[in-house]
């Protein structure tokens, strides 16, 4: 009991859980749009493009995030450009990206050595090691993107569940679609501190997909994939600090986890 | 009285494909007009143009007397797709949730929905006789209730038009009458409806108006004068027991 109680004292630990709740709770309701619209993978391949954003940020910064998101950014219209004026489909244009992504981290390590174990952490994510700044602009940001998800709510579920219906009743359905990837490539970058380039995906689509298997209701459904997220964050650090395991891994494994129990849950109920 | 819809010279091509040509009629208000013609004919395209989902190559719509380029009144018009058999099963949606989707036209940003809203979805169910349906879940529910919430969400902000493409394809022949009951006694109340359908048993039972197009406008106007024509698309129609049968064979 006094470990817990000196756990919870140390600043890293309470910077860790309000950046990390603030980041899976983003992840959550904005990864219940994109595994409903089939979009999950974009979460992969923006993650990837983030591998080149931050090898670019760190070459300016020793906090590559303020470089990362505009680039993350624009990455996301790219895939959506491409997939428009280009005759290819989504998840090709999503490799596409990702691989330019991948390519450009890879030469900008190799013409930079001096960060590769900063990178390093990005690429398995480090939440112990958030700084104040950090947690600032996480928080800034996911505040922001969730101020959307509510402004824009029904506006997403409409076009989530019939996107030709949705444009009957004047919703304008591209400027949702631009929206939503702007909105995902702000998500990734700040995941990336929790569980990694490499596990951003899982904190997208785990939570959601755990929520699906039982809920009622979409609004239920994105509370109770909160509720996961959250969960899977706290616990993740928690457990990683005291077992001395790597905290982005161990948020993914606790998200599977949830999402074994969920399936099992309806398994029994069905 | 100023058409509710109005088309002239309408042409839509898909690339270099022609899907319709010169297309030409008006809607006016309380009329129940039947859309047939063969696969492939462009009926669903020249639904899709009405509603602005496809985009003319050339000619002239007016809704209510507005251009369909500037208007923006769309809780006026309800529409029914097609696809209900596409619902995505995952979907983890309530019948009440769904039809709040109906009400999203009437509303400026930032759409938030109100206990008002609520009440409209309560009386739209209820008049479907399906308000014990509201807290379900919509794939949890037959094709017959799920086209019932559908029609619910069309018809919560009481459009003055009602327009619906291929209704009963995925229901059995029992939720098929009833569903086409329930479309009879909204345009007795005055609701103008535009159907497509494959039952021109359908249209000959409750339309007043037939639209026939194969790509062009080869009739529009009163079913009778089209079953009389004499020609050989004329001779596909005829009357039984107040039905249209349409001979899918030549």
């Amino acid at each position: 009991m006094i470990e817990i109680i000196n756990f919870l004292q140390y600043s890293f630990v309470q910077r860790a859980f309000l950046a990390g709740s603030f980041v899976a709770i983003t992840c959550a309701a904005l990864g219940m749009f994109l595994v409903l619209r089939k979009m999950s993978l974009i979460g992969d391949g923006l993650s990837h493009v983030s591998l080149g954003a931050i090898a670019l940020g760190l070459m300016f910064s020793s906090s590559p995030f303020y470089i990362a998101v505009p680039v993350v950014m624009l990455g996301s219209i790219l895939i959506l450009k491409i997939s428009e004026k280009a005759k290819v489909y989504g998840d090709a244009a999503i490799g596409i990206v990702s691989a330019i992504g991948i390519a450009g981290g890879v030469i900008l390590v190799s013409l930079s050595k001096g960060f590769n174990v900063d990178l390093f952490s990005y690429l398995f994510g480090n939440i112990l090691a958030i700084s104040k700044a950090e947690v600032i602009f996480s928080i800034i940001l996911s505040f922001l993107v969730l101020l959307l998800l509510y402004i824009f709510y029904w506006d997403l579920f409409s076009a989530t569940f019939d996107e030709e219906y949705a444009k009957t009743t004047g919703i304008k359905t591209g400027f949702i679609n631009v929206l939503l990837t702007l909105m995902t490539a702000v998500t990734v970058v700040l995941s990336v501190k929790i569980v990694g380039i490499m596990l951003v995906s899982a904190l997208l689509i785990l939570p959601a997909v755990s929520a699906l298997q039982f809920s009622k209701g979409f609004r239920q459904a994105i509370i109770f994939a909160i509720i996961f997220s959250v969960i899977s964050v706290i616990l993740g650090i928690a457990i990683s600090f005291f077992m001395d395991l790597p905290t982005g891994a161990t948020v993914v494994m606790i998200n599977v986890l949830l999402f074994a129990l969920s399936f099992i849950y309806r398994q029994i109920k069905t | 009285m100023m058409p509710i819809i109005e088309v002239k010279n309408l042409f839509v091509d898909y690339g270099k494909t022609n899907v319709l040509t010169d297309i030409s009629f008006a809607l006016e208000k309380g009329d129940f007009i039947g859309i047939a013609g063969p696969n492939g004919a462009g009926k669903s395209t020249l639904i899709k143009t009405l509603l602005g989902l496809v985009e003319k190559t050339s000619g002239n719509i007016k809704l209510f007397g507005v251009e369909l380029e500037k208007f923006s009144n769309w809780n006026n018009i309800g529409y029914l797709p097609q696809k209900l058999s596409n619902l995505n099963p995952i979907f983890p949606a309530s019948v009440e949730e769904i039809v709040l989707l109906g009400l999203l036209s009437q509303k400026s940003f930032p759409k938030m929905v109100t206990k008002g809203d609520r009440k409209k979805v309560n009386k739209v169910l209820t008049d479907l006789e399906i308000l014990n349906l509201r807290d379900k879940m919509l794939s949890d529910l037959s094709g017959g209730q799920q086209q019932r919430v559908m029609l619910a969400r069309t018809m919560v902000s009481n459009p003055e038009v009602l327009i619906f493409d291929e209704p009963s394809t995925a229901l059995d022949p029992e939720s098929r009458n009833d569903f086409f009951e329930i479309i009879k006694k909204l345009n007795a109340a005055g609701t103008t409806i535009i159907l497509i359908t494959h039952d021109t048993g359908y249209i000959g039972s409750y339309a007043n108006k037939l639209l026939y197009i194969d790509r062009k406008l080869i009739h529009y106007g009163a079913i009778k004068e089209f079953c009389c024509h004499g020609d050989k698309i004329g001779q596909r129609f005829e009357r039984t027991d107040g039905h249209i049968i349409w001979h899918q064979h030549e």
